[in-house]
């Protein structure tokens, strides 16, 4: 979708790619990529080409996720690890107030975040989707979350763009993906050997700049786009938005949500895996003496008992109705809360499904009139 | 997307205390209980101040809106202010102890210190229906609420119609704020009818629950507007005993509860259907309301 007054892209050889972190570091980052560790891809501080997953591939299924070093020299073989971006700027456990007694009473002191400047190399298209959708809640709804504010200022994101879709990918009929249109400082495109560059901010543009790279050639472009349309079409799950967010709330009584219930263990996987569920809770921790309180948000998930609790009464009791809130919410009432899909279509939420649950399939079956059986309902 | 209605104060309106600090909603201001009324078995109402004296000045709320109350080492709970939003600098709140931070309330007494995070949520939509009569239809604790809003057509008392307060208990112990529905009576063209579903020697009102009240008073469909809160099954079944006799769905306002944690639509328990009750609540017209009450694990 670039216009042509755009610059073409620049190119990086795999070889100088160390170039680039070096360059990184130098301008006052901490680098964060892919790293391998304990048979899983994890977000990392890096330091050297050598520490990225050079040669890895995943393999992602429902309730399946292996790696296997596929012996190419390919640096961004690994489409994504169970971490989306969220971590960064939604932290997982985020002190919010630092509570102490005094004479008075107390006083209670907010306890923000340093500001950090990250890196971040080899962020997905979904990913980078999952992050703007996280932007408009905290920043742009009434309030302002300062503390996401600060984690959020100190990103640089270097986006990849992908060359290779996983069997639980399906970020084409979500149109998130797999190219990264929007929201990054850099753009990649692996090729055989060498990189594609484009710059998606100044400071992006400025990084280009100060590698002094050539230009690709246009058959290095045209075999770019080629891969991506290639990974775009290879995509075996799709999801249809047309019907939504009325179908699904529609489908309410629908008996699919009996077996969907019968086979979710309500575990949560799929909200800590998702790129967009913002579910927190707050939780107090006084230290022995109880002279100082720490006030921390954790994140919380919908599958938990407690999120629907009020006083002596469950709103969600079963796993029934806390699969069908996660499922409405995600696909349905996220549309008329924020304007757009809480589904960014990255298949984390099937992979990390220990029984394989897939939203793609889900989907359909709910909202297949005939096996509705509401008229059943008295 | 959701239809604002009513007034909306923000947190925003209470600033950091850092100053420059910028604001942080997350932030807790020390209060003082100046006053604990007891109103029932296991229910007081606290009588709070914040101790800045530039808070307190700045505060404003509106009738219907709530706070984070909070203990130290304990934790928040959501609790709607009570008082009159005329006199903002007294924050007062009915609490029942419930769990465990309300109970952490109930040991505090006159002098403690408690925090104060808000006010958050819609409240009632009192200008928008000036020159209205009222119906206020209330449940149990359900009339807390309420309570502000009454306290405020009372003091404008030209500026609105009849007033009619119905109000429901399980059991006349249950019956809060008998001073206060025993003054009402005695305003103009105001009635107050209260029922208890449980009868008892002493009880000289009706016997049954809150929606039988609705035959004994004389309801102007066109002029009327009903502020209603209590259990969700009040709701439920009365606000369509209204619509029948001919009230419009958009002229009911029914004051929700979820489980809150934040006020501010972030924390993601609250929601009802495509709202966060905290934010786009807790009062909502009841043709908002409707298509999501009563559903299962809504």
């Amino acid at each position: 979708m670039k216009s042509g007054s755009e610059p073409a892209p620049a190119l990086l050889p795999t070889s100088s790619l160390q170039r680039l972190i070096d360059l990184l570091q130098a301008k006052g980052h901490r680098v964060v990529a892919p790293t391998l560790r304990d048979g899983a891809v994890v977000w990392d501080t890096i330091r050297l080409v050598a520490d990225l997953p050079v040669g890895w591939r995943d393999e992602q299924e429902p309730g399946r996720y292996r790696l296997e070093n596929a012996g190419l020299a390919q640096v961004f073989g690994i489409v994504h690890g169970p971490q989306s971006l969220k971590p960064f700027t939604f932290a997982p456990r985020e002190p919010l107030l630092q509570i102490e007694r005094t004479t008075k009473g107390f006083s209670a002191r907010p306890t923000l975040p340093q500001h950090e400047n990250i890196a971040i190399l080899g962020a997905r298209a979904c990913d980078l989707a999952g992050l703007a959708i996280q932007d408009h809640i905290f920043l742009k709804e009434a309030c302002r979350d300062p503390y996401y504010e600060v984690r959020r200022a100190g990103l640089f994101l270097i986006a990849v763009n992908c060359t290779r879709s996983l069997a639980t990918c399906f970020c084409a009929s979500m149109e998130t993906g797999p190219r990264a249109k929007r929201g990054f400082d850099l753009a990649l495109t692996e090729l055989d050997g060498l990189f594609l560059v484009e710059a998606g901010s100044a400071a992006g543009q400025e990084m280009v700049n100060a590698l002094s790279l050539a230009p690709a050639s246009t058959t290095q472009v045209r075999e770019a786009e080629q891969q991506i349309e290639g990974c775009a079409i290879s995509q075996v799950r799709r999801l249809d938005r047309s019907p939504l967010p009325q179908a699904l709330y529609d489908a309410h009584e629908h008996l699919r949500w009996d077996d969907v219930a019968a086979r979710c263990l309500a575990c949560g996987n799929c909200t800590m895996v998702c790129p967009t569920c913002f579910c927190h809770t707050v939780e107090e921790t006084p230290d022995l003496a109880h002279q100082r309180s720490e006030h921390s948000r954790l994140w919380d998930s919908c599958f938990t008992q407690d999120h629907g609790y009020i006083y002596g009464k469950n709103i969600r009791p079963t796993i029934k109705d806390r699969y069908r809130m996660w499922l409405t919410h995600k696909l349905a009432s996220w549309i008329d809360q924020f304007g757009s899909s809480g589904c960014v279509g990255c298949g984390r939420c099937i992979t990390w499904c220990p029984v394989g649950i897939d939203l793609t399939e889900e989907l359909p079956a709910l909202l297949n009139r005939e096996t509705s059986g509401s008229n059943r309902q008295v | 997307m959701v239809e604002p209605h009513g007034q909306l104060i923000t947190a925003a309106s209470i600033p950091a205390p850092d100053k420059g600090g910028g604001l942080n909603p997350y932030a807790i201001h020390m209060a003082t209980i100046l006053d604990k009324r007891r109103d029932a078995e296991d229910i007081d109402t606290y009588r709070l101040e914040l101790t800045d004296p530039d808070l307190r000045r700045a505060y404003r709320f509106s009738a219907g809106q709530f706070n984070m109350l909070y203990v130290f080492g304990v934790g928040e709970v959501p609790i709607s202010i009570v008082s009159d939003p005329d006199e903002p600098e007294y924050l007062d709140h009915t609490i029942r102890v419930a769990g465990r931070v309300t109970n952490a309330i109930a040991r505090l007494q006159v002098g403690d210190s408690l925090g104060i995070r808000g006010p958050f949520g819609r409240g009632w939509p009192l200008e928008a229906i000036r020159g209205k009569d009222i119906v206020v239809v209330t449940g149990g604790l359900g009339c807390a609420p309420v309570v502000g809003a009454i306290e405020y057509v009372f003091r404008r008392r030209g500026a609105y119609g009849a007033v009619k307060i119905l109000h429901g208990v399980k059991t006349p112990h249950d019956l809060l704020y008998r001073e206060r529905f025993d003054a009402w009576r005695h305003h103009p063209d105001t009635e107050v009818l209260l029922t208890s579903d449980q009868a008892e020697k002493t009880w000289q009102y009706h016997i049954g629950v809150v929606t039988e009240l609705f035959h004994q008073v004389r309801i102007d469909p066109a002029r009327t507007a009903v502020l209603m809160c209590g259990p969700e099954i009040m709701m439920r079944l009365g606000a369509p005993i209204l619509i029948e006799r001919g009230v419009p769905a958009t002229a009911i306002y029914v004051s929700l509860e979820r489980h809150m944690e934040c006020g501010i639509g972030l924390c993601g328990h609250c929601q009802m259907g495509p709202y966060f009750l905290c934010k786009d609540g807790p009062v909502m017209p009841y043709d908002q309301a409707a298509p999501w009450l009563g559903k299962v694990g809504v």
